[in-house]
């Protein structure tokens, strides 16, 4: 028993996140982080915690609050041979930077032929739950996955969180990295326990562009992503008790979008609901759904979609909650299939 | 331009009034939050930003407008609300997220919209200037009368959106006035860690307008430059840059350790606390007496505990109602 407890090495995202960085940054002098209060402070969300101290101001750096300059310098100096990890602290703040982004970062490696590459990661927060108003709550996954030329993932748990980020270093193409702050383990944001799981302490990639069937089953594939998984795994528990056997697939990353395991899932289930906490219409839902059907693969009943609906996060807590991505809006939506 | 005894107490009143409003949002917000500290809970979830230290900047520029004047502010907006005459019922529902609230609920804390005093604040660095220019430019096509004020810290001025908005204020000679209430923090970051240069009013240069810089945190200090730069806007003589050194008491949100700031830094700040010095100098100068005093101050806490017991009594919307102003 002892030996086994020994083996358990349980992180939470933040601190799986910084430990991959930190390997990196050991192994790769060309890796240095780039951020607002990414520094002595190790990000408002604890994932730079203790690379200010091992590392110096020099690879971690605070900046001012000008993402337009540091994201932009990120492209800078990735395609001029460094390997920048840069934090944009809330991912609704994209708005002010978003040329830097989607028309500089994502679009040189295919302007210039290849030739120019920018291996650099863009780690960002998202996700709501706790109050925090409309500017500081979305999710907005499906704007970064809709435009070529960047990997946009973004893990639901601590083991994930530590091989995706080490893969997304290595990589040499550009890579969002995004982070669901309910996820992340900060207590003062309300902690989902299930994404604090064993991290092996050697470096390791999980391969980006790859989902993973978090729990199998026969009857209905639940498919989700970060917040969105660990919504279908406490659905699949009650419908279980309900003698319904559903299968959560974790897509992990948006783009590339693994459509296979996901059809793979289908085929066998026949049934389809897709969780996502971003906005409904033209999101990752609808993104799922449409590839699940282009295949052609035979379905028991229409499929399903669970996401926000289409208006701004409310502050209030009722409002909130209301609108949120649930457990029981998934049965619901099962339900709703039954009667097809 | 000095202000009369009367506009000297009017200063310090909602001074008094914006301290104890935080002072009482503060203690609710932890109410529900431990042992286990977890912005989602209490009566007061999410973020929240105090702005005790920085009531001189509100009152002594608040104090030249009226309801008809614009002003954008900050994530940071409480003080200046009040200053700028926010219905503070509605507004403290609207931080309790409450059907009352100005927006019932929708925004919270760092989105109040009070549209009957011109006032609107935003969670976004940077982005309560453009809006202000907006607003200058609407009243000079418009041949209505009014000026704009934005609010923004000093880390703000290191955003793209505060030298372009500035340009373009100064090429139009708009009648807007830029606030950076400099607390020397923008969260764990220094200021002469972020910005290139020590004065951030040195910037108007670039922008063809004057700059000045207030230190001190003096409410008085303010209103005279403050006046001067609103009278040249309300005769159209174009916008002006002012920085005003304040002191940030409370951390960037609750919650903060504060683990960044240098040893001894609070506890020096908390001795040139604003109130107690304006109240000091009231007082010298014999337009304050200790019987005048304690009435502002029953005054003040009426206002706020009214307020409160408002926000508490409110009602939360339906949650359904989610869906509604998305269109009007």
């Amino acid at each position: 028993m002892t030996q086994v407890k020994e083996k358990e090495r349980k992180l939470t995202i933040a601190r799986a996140m910084a430990e991959a960085i930190a390997q990196e940054m050991r192994t790769d002098d060309k890796v240095f982080v780039m951020g607002e209060d990414i520094g002595e402070l190790g990000g408002v969300f604890g994932n730079t915690r203790g690379l200010h101290e091992e590392f110096g101001g020099e690879r971690v750096r605070d900046t001012p609050i000008s993402e337009t300059a540091f994201i932009g310098a990120a492209v800078g100096a990735a395609s001029d041979g460094m390997k920048p990890v840069v934090e944009l602290m809330f991912v609704d703040f994209f708005g002010v930077c978003f040329d830097a982004i989607y028309n500089m970062m994502a679009k040189n490696t295919y302007f210039s032929g290849g030739n120019v590459t920018v291996p650099m990661v863009l780690m960002t927060s998202t996700g709501g739950g706790y109050s925090d108003g409309g500017q500081h709550s979305q999710c907005v996954h499906a704007t970064f996955a809709h435009l070529p030329g960047m990997k946009v993932v973004a893990p639901s748990n601590a083991y994930d969180a530590k091989g995706m980020m080490i893969a997304a270093i290595r990589d040499p193409n550009p890579v969002v990295f995004m982070f669901h702050k309910a996820l992340q383990g900060m207590g003062w944001l309300g902690t989902e326990k299930e994404a604090i799981v064993h991290v092996p302490e050697a470096a390791y990639e999980v391969e980006l562009g790859k989902a993973v069937v978090t729990r199998p089953g026969t009857d209905v594939t639940i498919v989700g992503i970060t917040s969105g998984v660990h919504f279908g795994l406490k659905a699949a528990r009650i419908l279980e008790e309900q003698g319904v056997s559903a299968e959560v697939v974790d897509l992990r990353s948006l783009a590339p979008l693994d459509r296979d395991t996901v059809i793979e899932s289908v085929k066998k289930t026949g049934r389809l609901i897709v969780v996502d906490e971003d906005y409904h219409s033209y999101g990752m839902t609808a993104e799922i759904i449409a590839s699940v059907v282009e295949a052609g693969v035979p379905l028991k009943a229409a499929p399903q979609r669970v996401a926000y609906p289409d208006i701004p996060i409310p502050f209030a807590r009722p409002m909130e909650q209301w609108a949120l991505p649930s457990p029981e809006k998934i049965i619901a939506a099962f339900n709703k299939m039954k009667e097809d | 331009m000095k202000p009369s005894q009367e506009q000297q107490v009017w200063m310090y009143k909602h001074m008094l009034v914006s301290r104890f409003f935080e002072e009482v949002i503060e203690k609710i917000y932890m109410e529900g939050k431990s042992p286990a500290f977890n912005m989602a809970n209490g009566p007061i979830p999410g973020e929240m930003h105090l702005s005790n230290g920085q009531e001189p900047c509100a009152v002594g520029v608040c104090a030249h407008l009226t309801a008809e004047d614009v002003v954008t502010s900050t994530h940071r907006p409480h003080h200046v609300a009040i200053a700028k005459g926010v219905d503070l019922k509605a507004m403290a529902a609207e931080i309790f997220g409450k059907r009352t609230g100005l927006s019932g609920g929708r925004g919270g804390h760092m989105h109040i919209f009070d549209p009957k005093v011109n006032f609107s604040c935003s969670g976004i660095i940077g982005q309560s200037v453009g809006p202000a220019v907006g607003a200058a430019l609407s009243r000079v096509m418009q041949k209505k009368s009014g000026i704009a004020v934005a609010y923004l810290g000093e880390g703000a001025a290191n955003q793209g959106a505060f030298h372009e908005a500035l340009n373009m204020a100064g090429v139009w000679k708009l009648p807007v006035i830029f606030i950076i209430e400099d607390n020397s923090w923008g969260i764990s970051v220094s200021k002469r860690a972020s910005t290139a240069i020590d004065r951030n009013s040195d910037r108007a240069v670039a922008y063809g307008m004057p700059g000045e810089f207030i230190a001190g945190n003096d409410p008085v200090a303010i209103f005279d430059v403050v006046g001067e730069a609103i009278a040249r806007a309300r005769n159209g003589e174009g916008p002006t840059l002012i920085e005003i050194e304040t002191s940030r008491l409370a951390g960037h949100f609750m919650g903060d350790g504060e683990t960044y700031r240098p040893a001894g830094e609070k506890e020096a700040l908390q001795k040139i606390d604003p109130i107690p010095v304006m109240k000091q100098r009231l007082l010298d100068e014999g337009i304050l007496t200790d019987a005048t005093d304690a009435a502002l101050i029953e005054e003040a806490h009426a206002a706020v505990d009214a307020a409160i017991q408002f926000a508490r009594d409110s009602e939360y919307a339906a949650p359904e109602e989610a869906m509604e102003k998305v269109f009007v």
